[in-house]
């Protein structure tokens, strides 16, 4: 079934133009759970799974009560096999399915690698797109408490030069409801990291369906000394900095990208267009995938606009410590996002 | 020095039984493989001619098994194959003219040259794909097992791969995962003892493939991959089982491969095995023996044969003139299909 295509986009106009910051306040948890018992409601081939989707913790939340409201057949526990159940997941996708598989941590993600980047990207091109794959995987990003050098890594930038990959990393409540109902809606495999210290945040969440498109990126503030563009965690970190340096004259464009694949180029040179400085911002090693790729293309097709050097701010190319000590070495925090955003400024 | 005998016991069992078979079925059955090995040394001919630029993997002695499970099975059926293709898409109903296009890389291949001879499809004739990955197509026959389940289809589904997939963590996965839902799916693992130019023993201890399979909880058997109407039999047997709702079944099919690995010809004499090892089992060919089985019970005859040959012969020319005429893909092509709208 085409994803009731008609039906979503009925069901959007009204929608889409309202405003994020007003109205019913939710919990991340709840905003994802609401989706999710939205698309199932809405299309009988959309199914749950996950190790312990279906337990009293359920997921952080955004799984809770599923089970109980659509029965076991729909959402269900998995061995760990996460190699395996991924490709369980691309082959029932193949045949019509659509599964929406949660893991508590994307460095579990390591071991589906062979079916997310061998397979389940690679079926719909080498069958000359006779299949589709329709599958979301879904995962935490975890950081703090000792969760150290496999418990904390956000993987997106490894997988951000596979191509026929979608990949989402929502930042807040709205958002996660939003993008969620578009990945399920996609026809490709689509991952989405939520970051766990983003998923403290409320905001105002419409209640019914509504839709944030993939590939578009959304500015968080406008301004005109600097462009800031990032996603997830690092970017909040960001808008906090920003707001603070408002009192020394400072305005930025904060562009939060919210899907990073496709990548939503317009609006970034939109803005560097305007401010001629880019500050980019990743939750994840800064070498090799997101702020390299922005970088790169700021300086392949921006480089005219720019009047300041590129700056970015990820994590250094060291493994996450798992100390709280060494951690606040590692990861960079509001004062040293702000610092930048002051030197960038002042360039 | 002969390292893997054959073991199995010949048509002989069947002896009795031969009457409850009809002989269209059975002269169709040495049809297909009289086709699929027809294909392939057609190919292996003019592989040298470098204009099939895809890497092949031929399945000559190995006919038996892709014959034999595909016969149990109906079009809605599903199968999924690994890199050894040849076999299983053609048993399966698969389209040989797409096939041979999609050799040459023409733009009317199965999959319009993207694939190559590792990853052939025809949804049309249950033919859902194959992986180059070695056990990368096992979860995901098990994932579209899991669908026939959830959308109460009754198709079944079966997944080709060899005994080095055995080797892989994925396969255990699928197998752990099929036996604990029950799922209408069966695994066939083609062991021809060899990874390439590796020998089983350097590979695996000397534990039977299907008892491993077994103590997963599956429903496991070795069979005779040379004898047709043994491999039948077992297939048939698991497809009632899958269709029943009873779940899956694990079926270990002994066959030699008389080609090499890769590409065209038998590259024994290069010392990875003994060339009389080939030899020793050219003497089970699942064709000869078959279709000796078959005249001795008065189910075929040498015209009839011959008839069989003529026809085949025609098809395949057919099929290789139809993908050298015809015109390969455009860069356009490239860009799409990426992404499903
Ligand atoms: C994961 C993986 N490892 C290695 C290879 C290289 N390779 C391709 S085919 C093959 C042999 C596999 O042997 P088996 O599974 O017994 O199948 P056979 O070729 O004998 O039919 C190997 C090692 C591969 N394609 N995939």
């Amino acid at each position: 079934m085409p994803w009731a295509q008609a039906l979503i986009a009925k069901k959007t106009d009204s929608l889409s133009h309202q405003d994020p910051n007003t109205g019913r306040v939710l919990s991340y948890a709840q905003a994802i759970n609401e989706a999710l018992v939205l698309a199932m409601e809405l299309d009988p081939k959309v199914f749950v799974l996950g190790q312990g989707v279906d337990d009293p913790k359920g997921m952080f939340g955004a799984t809770l009560g599923l089970a109980e409201k659509f029965g076991g057949e729909r959402v269900f526990d998995t061995p760990l096999s996460e190699d395996g159940m991924t490709g369980i997941c691309a082959g029932a996708a193949m045949m019509g399915l659509r599964p929406v598989y949660f893991h508590n941590r994307p460095d579990f993600l390591l071991l589906a690698f062979n079916q997310l980047v061998n397979h389940a990207s690679k079926v719909h091109f080498m069958d000359n797109g006779k299949t589709n794959v329709p599958m979301v995987v879904w995962a935490a990003i975890g950081r703090g408490w000792g969760s150290g050098a496999q418990h904390s890594q956000a993987v997106h930038g490894l997988l951000l030069g596979v191509p026929g990959l979608k990949i989402v990393l929502p930042s807040s409540p709205y958002d996660a409801k939003g993008l969620m109902l578009s990945a399920i809606a996609d026809n490709n495999p689509v991952l989405i990291f939520e970051h766990r210290w983003c998923m403290r945040r409320k905001s105002a969440v419409p209640e019914g369906f509504y839709t944030v498109p993939l590939g578009k990126g959304v500015y968080r503030r406008r301004g005109t000394d600097l462009t800031i563009v990032g996603v997830s965690h690092t970017l909040e970190l960001a808008l906090e900095a920003v707001d603070e340096l408002a009192r020394d004259g400072i305005s930025a464009d904060a562009i939060d990208l919210r899907t990073i694949k496709p990548l939503d180029e317009e609006i970034i040179f939109e803005s560097l267009k305007k401010t001629g400085k880019i500050l980019i911002l990743d939750s994840t090693w800064a070498m090799g995938g997101l702020c390299a790729e922005i970088g790169c293309r700021v300086a392949e097709k921006g480089f005219r606009d720019l009047k300041a050097p590129v700056r970015r701010i990820g994590l250094p190319d060291i493994p996450t410590p798992a100390g709280f000590t060494l951690e606040q070495y590692y990861y960079p925090d509001k004062k040293r996002i702000a610092s930048a955003i002051g030197e960038i400024a002042a360039a | 020095m002969i390292r893997y005998a054959y073991s199995g016991k010949g048509f002989e069992p069947f002896e009795p039984a031969i009457g409850k078979y009809d002989r269209e079925f059975l002269v169709s059955l040495l049809w297909s493989m009289m086709r699929i090995r027809m294909v392939q040394e057609e190919m292996e001919r003019r592989y040298r001619e470098d204009e099939m630029k895809t890497p092949i993997h031929l399945v000559i002695g190995q006919e038996a098994t892709s014959v034999g499970c595909c016969a149990a099975l109906e079009r809605k059926d599903q199968v999924f194959s690994g890199h050894r293709t040849n076999g299983n898409y053609l048993a399966k109903g698969g389209d040989l003219k797409a096939m041979m296009s999609e050799l040459y890389c023409r733009a009317n291949g199965c999959v319009a040259s993207r694939g190559g001879s590792m990853h052939l499809l025809d949804k049309e004739a249950g033919y859902a794909g194959s992986s180059g990955i070695v056990a990368g197509s096992l979860p995901i026959a098990t994932g579209a097992a899991l669908a026939a389940r959830m959308l109460k289809q009754d198709w079944a589904t079966m997944v080709f791969f060899g005994d080095a997939a055995t080797e892989e963590g994925t396969l255990w996965e699928s197998l752990n995962y099929a036996a604990l839902r029950e799922l209408p799916v069966i695994y066939v693992c083609e062991n021809n003892f060899f990874s390439v130019c590796s020998p089983l023993e350097a590979r695996q201890p000397k534990v039977e493939i299907y008892e491993k399979a077994a103590s997963f909880g599956l429903h496991s058997v070795q069979v005779d991959g040379t004898n047709v109407l043994e491999v039948y039999e077992t297939a048939r047997s698991a497809v009632e089982r899958a269709r029943s709702g009873k779940g899956p079944t694990f079926i270990e099919s002994l066959a030699y491969r008389w080609r090499g690995h890769g590409g065209a010809g038998d590259d024994s004499d290069t010392g990875y095995r003994d060339p009389a090892e080939v030899e020793h089992w050219k003497q089970y060919c699942p064709i000869e023996g078959f279709y000796n089985f078959l005249a001795k019970r008065g189910q075929i005859d040498e015209p009839g044969r011959n008839a069989l040959v003529k026809q085949i012969q025609n098809e395949v020319l057919k099929a290789f003139e139809h993908a050298i005429s015809s015109p390969v893909p455009e860069e356009s092509d490239l860009f799409k299909h990426v992404y499903s709208d």
